[in-house]
């Protein structure tokens, strides 16, 4: 792999791991107003 | 995760981007999934509360894009000889398939337990049916082997409306199998209209599509003949009182809209390198028909507050 690719690799993985992360806290979230609602019935 | 490419003479990784993966999801599909669903959600008689209903197209939502990147994981051999879907991720080789084969099992699994657990349980297992009717019985069974693929195949897209009504009612009634049989004839001429200008894609790759396998001539006549049928299913909701005049009388226009579209395609004979404008206008027209219809769905049930015969 050149530097290039090897950037481009990285940066492509910085990327998906931060939006993984993203919809994980987001799901998260739903779960506790689930929760809330639910308990609220 | 350290992607590694397709091909078996490499190793070198992938760098496959995020939006590689919502590639997968078939992103314009699901917005159509999620509009009927969620029309099918809101003209339901009864209330859900905000977060629910959200949990409940967002779980219908997940679940259509778990089934298009299974989809996508069993045609990527066939996806990448056809030009309208040569650029995807997996011909493209942005994506590994195994990647994409369990991005796909990931999603209809936390899509059908997220709705059994935060919803209702028949509402999942309508969902999960509808994952396993596209996956499945469509894609991997009838597609490649019949060339009424797309009318039993359009019976996966017909499931979000009935699965958003299952949500709020908790049982299955006649208002929302009439919306899924709205749906059900509508995809036969909606497709058609597709794979009668890109017929030269489906004869590439050899899958039997209506124009390819009964030749053109037949092919128009059946999309007339569904949409002389979708003119009566799209009425059914109004006459049997499912719904008000709003929704009847924007039916009644939409659907003689989509029938006048038809008869041009229906008794048309195409020279070579014909631009195929009828058949272009149909399929553009075929989607705006169903937000429209679905939206008038909803306008009647909020202002007339009908939809009560379940």
């Amino acid at each position: 792999m050149t530097p290039q690719e090897e950037e481009r690799f990285k940066r492509a993985r910085k990327s998906r791991n931060l939006v993984l992360g993203l919809v994980l806290l987001g799901f998260a979230m739903l779960f506790y107003a689930i929760t809330i609602v639910r308990v609220g019935e | 995760m350290i992607d590694t490419m397709n091909t078996a003479s490499t190793t070198q990784p992938i760098a496959s981007d995020w939006r590689d993966f919502v590639a997968l999801m078939k992103p314009r599909v699901i917005s159509l999934v999620v509009f009927t669903g969620l029309c099918g959600l809101l003209a339901a008689p009864g209330q859900l509360h905000p977060v629910l209903a959200f949990t409940a197209v967002l779980c219908i939502a997940m679940a259509a894009g778990g089934a298009a990147a299974l989809n996508m994981w069993w045609e990527a051999d066939l996806d990448a000889a056809m030009r309208r879907t040569a650029g995807r991720p997996l011909p493209q080789g942005r994506l590994q398939r195994k990647d994409a084969r369990d991005f796909g099992i990931a999603l209809c699994g936390a899509s059908v337990g997220i709705m059994g657990l935060a919803i209702h349980w028949l509402a999942a297992v309508i969902l999960a049916f509808s994952i396993f009717y596209y996956a499945v019985i469509y894609t991997i069974w009838l597609k490649p082997r019949t060339p009424q693929n797309i009318v039993i195949g359009g019976g996966a897209g017909a499931f979000p409306p009935l699965i958003g009504w299952v949500a709020v009612t908790g049982e299955v009634t006649l208002m929302p199998l009439l919306l899924f049989a709205i749906i059900f004839v509508w995809t036969p001429p909606h497709f058609w209209a597709l794979a009668l200008f890109m017929r030269s894609d489906y004869a590439k790759v050899g899958i039997p599509m209506m124009p390819v396998a009964a030749g053109e001539a037949a092919t128009r006549r059946q999309v007339l003949a569904y949409a002389i049928i979708l003119l009566v299913a799209s009425l059914a909701p109004w006459f049997l009182g499912g719904t008000g005049a709003i929704y009847g009388l924007c039916a009644l226009v939409l659907s003689g809209a989509f029938l006048l579209l038809c008869i041009p395609v229906a008794f048309r004979r195409t020279q070579q390198a014909d631009p195929m404008r009828p058949e272009k206008r149909l399929f553009a027209f075929s989607i705006v028909y169903l937000f429209a219809l679905f939206a008038a769905l909803v306008v009647d049930r909020l202002v007339l507050g009908q939809g009560m015969v379940a």
